[in-house]
């Protein structure tokens, strides 16, 4: 226990600067939010308590935006407004809406009438009896509603990271993606903290006596503002092109963190989903991306992936791993499966998962119409001499790997076949396989090495120079401990790469992460 | 000063106010007497517009209130509510210089206006600074008089302004209120449920119900001189009393023995009303109580009996229902 908390603090000191900079950009997303909500906010609640009918439908329209999921709103922002930190702000301020609408209105219809209507009878215009009667009585519910709102916005900020808006998701997320605690909790505390902090001094604000308030109401819209102006500070400093990782690759030894020991890489960095990164390198938002090799999206988007010249990345090489006792129980099986070996290069691979993700053909079609291509497809010889149980991982490009052993295992040779796809993550097919429920899938190089055998940090630095070293370890230990074949590999290697526009890349005349470095340390 | 004619505001289908006429003349008190829902605050909202009437025309000196500004209007017409109305976030000084305020006075014309209420109201400088809700409901009710009163308006409405105090607090209003010199230059309409207090600080009386006046009046006309039913009904409650607090020691005159003692003791006025007189007496044996009849100078001293016979002759002479 002693250890783990030395180690959180150890984290937190560690990425001091990191952390730093994530606050600041929470509390700036907070409260550009918050202070856009209260422009918005308080002048719609006073005006749907001079026209009540339209109260219901104001505060509908308000709730139903609440219950809108946060990760749904933020997805809802990205057509509209792009990544970063617009559609974060409009996402938040959104939800900070309701409760300063709602509170605004519940406060002003709360004011006592014979106080309103002394008010008037003084002879007070409508104006001076808002500003001077109204407002300053309903101040402590409208208070309560805007600390209610900071307290919802701090909360739901975090999401921020997925769309590239920065804040302390960054370590949360980013800590759930690589199961690292400590990264979790660096994010995790400083933003309850937050929520605490805030709440705590609201509520100060609310209990000063109406005298106080008033001092209070005037220094409110400064603080706000300086409070927001925090978002801007750590982008003042930025270079010439933008980066977007995922949460996973920022905190990867394999990914972001090896560009900077390694490459020296410096770049303005934002975190962001996988699922919008790749649209946003499109449409110029981000310049380089981290991704994977053989991802459809790479040829969607026109993007190239840049060489790594260093060796940052460890190869992920596919090929197939089989039973020993499936090798024997089939004889022709080895033979046949490695009639793929080689055919398959990375951008063909891309070619073809962009033909599945993006053309939405089935990856049989796909599979029968390359192997048709390549003059290596024979019609099904209907055999009868036993069942071949073919495993997939849930993913594109394991769907057509699987169908085109299928349609070759048919056609050459006298088995037939049962396939078993769509198994989940690494562990449930590899429990799959060892548990004797399938007989192979086509597994990665570097899945094996880093998930299955979990091997450690100094053996991965030692096989990363060559795709073959990892290949023969690989293959060499799932021998030794589970009795399971590497036949050879495909030819493609799915592995993470940083990838750039295609047009970009070639004014800039970058082809690989050497390149980048250069072109970045230039002036 | 004040002339209504033919005042209509109705509530969706309800006329709150039918057609209602009257006229308030230069430092008289009218009192609207009615119960709940009779339209009398209603009425009295149209005189500053804080309710528009659907019909029916109101002027103050003269001038149309409907074509004026009701800013303006109200400005300058005092206003006193039930439940006193004070701003809970002003202090009391703050409170009585809304209109002040308003009227962009300076501060030093504000501060010694507000200084000359205070002594004139009973309040202590002290409570200056204080918030209403730390006083209590009488003096909040002499401030909300007093924030009616700031800018000397000749005009005051007041809307149950004693409703929500207690028995003992709103009788010593009362007996204030009918000294207090800055009332007696003033126009008032006075809205209440309360008979006697109606009774007791109003020259006429306006009973009302549903919308209309029943019958309008000095207090004696209509304690001895009722136009129905429902207006002797509405005082009979309380009939004794009423009738001592209307009938005034000038109406028993004639039927009081003549000749004065030369006594120390100072005379009351002839002008007090019966009830006033009765109070006076300590019930000593033998004791006499002097009153002066500003009219003729002339001074009666009377006993207990006296007066008591002075007041079954009179009774006498009123005409029976």
């Amino acid at each position: 226990m002693n250890e783990q908390q030395q180690s959180l603090w150890g984290f937190m000191s560690q990425q001091a600067d990191k952390l730093g900079v994530q606050t600041l950009q929470h509390i700036g997303l907070t409260f550009i939010s918050l202070f856009i909500a209260v422009l918005i906010g308080l002048p719609l609640g006073i005006y749907i308590t001079r026209k009540k009918s339209l109260s219901g439908l104001v505060l509908g329209i308000a709730g139903i935006l609440q219950t809108i999921p946060s990760i749904a709103l933020l997805g809802f922002m990205i057509p509209l407004l792009g990544i970063g930190a617009k559609p974060a702000i409009v996402a938040l301020l959104l939800y900070a809406l309701l409760p300063i609408i709602r509170n605004t209105y519940t406060g002003i219809t709360g004011v006592d009438a014979t106080v309103k209507e002394a008010a008037v009878a003084m002879g007070m215009s409508k104006w001076q009896v808002l500003f001077k009667v109204e407002l300053p009585l309903a101040m402590p519910v409208i208070l309560a509603g805007i600390r209610t709102a900071t307290v919802i916005n701090v909360g739901v900020a975090t999401l921020a990271s997925y769309i590239a808006a920065g804040g302390l998701g960054e370590f949360i997320f980013g800590g759930i993606s690589l199961n690292n605690t400590n990264m979790i909790l660096a994010g995790a505390i400083p933003a309850a903290l937050l929520a605490i902090i805030f709440d705590f001094l609201l509520s100060l604000v609310q209990k000063l006596n109406f005298k106080k308030i008033k001092g209070a109401v005037k220094i409110a819209p400064v603080a706000l503002l300086i409070l927001s102006c925090l978002y801007f500070i750590p982008s003042a400093y930025g270079s010439k092109l933008t980066a977007g990782f995922t949460p996973e690759f920022m905190g990867r030894q394999d990914g972001n963190l090896g560009l900077q020991s390694k490459y020296g890489l410096k770049i303005h960095t934002i975190v962001i989903s996988d699922a919008v990164m790749y649209k946003a390198a499109q449409e110029k938002e981000l310049d380089v991306i981290s991704g994977y090799s053989t991802d459809g999206r790479l040829k969607a988007y026109d993007l190239i992936v840049l060489d790594d010249d260093k060796k940052i990345f460890p190869p992920y090489y596919a090929a197939p791993v089989v039973r020993e006792d499936a090798l024997r129980k089939f004889p022709e099986l080895e033979k046949t499966l490695n009639l793929l070996s080689g055919f398959i290069t990375d951008s063909i691979m891309t070619e073809l998962n962009y033909k599945t993700d993006y053309l939405h053909q089935s990856p049989e079609r796909v599979a029968k119409d390359f192997l048709v291509a390549k003059k290596l497809y024979r019609a099904d010889k209907g055999g009868k001499a036993g069942v071949v149980r073919i495993g997939s991982k849930i993913f594109g490009e394991q769907y057509i790997l699987a169908s085109m052993y299928t349609m070759l295992i048919k056609g050459y040779t006298n088995y037939d076949v049962a396939t078993k796809t769509g198994l989940g993550g690494t562990k449930i097919v590899f429990d799959a396989l060892t548990n004797d429920q399938i007989d192979f899938y086509p597994e990665y190089t570097g899945t094996g090495l880093l998930a299955i055998l979990q091997a450690p940090p100094k053996t991965v630095t030692q096989l990363q120079v060559s795709k073959d070293s990892t290949y023969n370890y690989v293959a060499r230990e799932f021998e030794k401990r589970y009795q399971l074949k590497w036949l050879k590999p495909i030819g493609f290697n799915n592995a993470y790469a940083l990838m750039m526009r295609e047009k970009q890349a070639k004014e800039l005349h970058i082809k690989t992460i050497s390149n980048l470095k250069r072109y970045l340390d230039s002036k | 000063m004040i002339k209504v004619e033919q005042l209509v505001k109705a509530f969706g289908a309800t006329k709150a106010v039918d057609g209602i006429s009257f006229e308030v003349a230069e430092g008289e008190t009218l009192a609207l007497l009615g119960t709940s829902g009779c339209g009398k605050t209603t009425t009295l909202k149209m005189l500053n517009r804080l309710i528009e009437p659907d019909s029916g025309s109101i002027a103050i000196n003269g001038k149309n209130i409907l074509e004026e500004n009701p800013e303006t209007l109200r400005r300058g017409i005092g206003y006193v509510l039930q439940n006193n109305g004070l701003f809970p976030h002003y202090t009391v000084a703050e409170n009585i210089a809304i209109v002040p305020q308003l009227l962009k006075w300076d501060k030093a014309k504000t501060d010694k206006r507000i200084n000359e209420l205070l002594e004139k109201l009973h309040l202590s400088k002290e409570y200056l600074n204080a918030y209403p809700s730390e006083l209590s409901g009488g003096q909040q009710q002499r401030i909300g008089l007093a924030r009616a009163l700031i800018a000397d308006p000749p005009v005051l409405l007041m809307d149950e302004p004693f409703g929500a105090l207690d028995n003992v607090t709103r009788s010593k209003i009362h007996s204030e209120f009918k000294v207090l010199d800055e009332l007696k230059r003033k126009t008032i309409i006075l809205v209440t449920h309360d008979v006697q207090e109606a009774f007791e600080l109003a020259g006429r009386i306006a009973l009302m119900d549903k919308g209309k006046i029943v019958q309008i009046g000095t207090p004696a006309e209509l304690l001895f001189n009722p136009a129905n039913d429902f207006v002797s009904d509405f005082l009979q409650e309380q009939r004794l009393q009423l009738e001592f607090k209307a009938i005034k020691i000038t109406d028993l005159w004639e039927h009081l023995p003549k000749g004065s003692r030369k006594t120390n003791t100072s005379s009351l006025s002839a002008e007090s009303d019966f009830w006033t007189v009765l109070e006076q007496f300590r019930f000593i044996k033998g004791e006499n109580l002097n009153i002066l009849n500003q009219q003729n100078k002339e001074v009666k001293t009377i006993t207990f009996e006296a007066l008591m016979a002075a007041y079954s002759q009179y009774k006498n002479l009123q005409p029976h229902e």
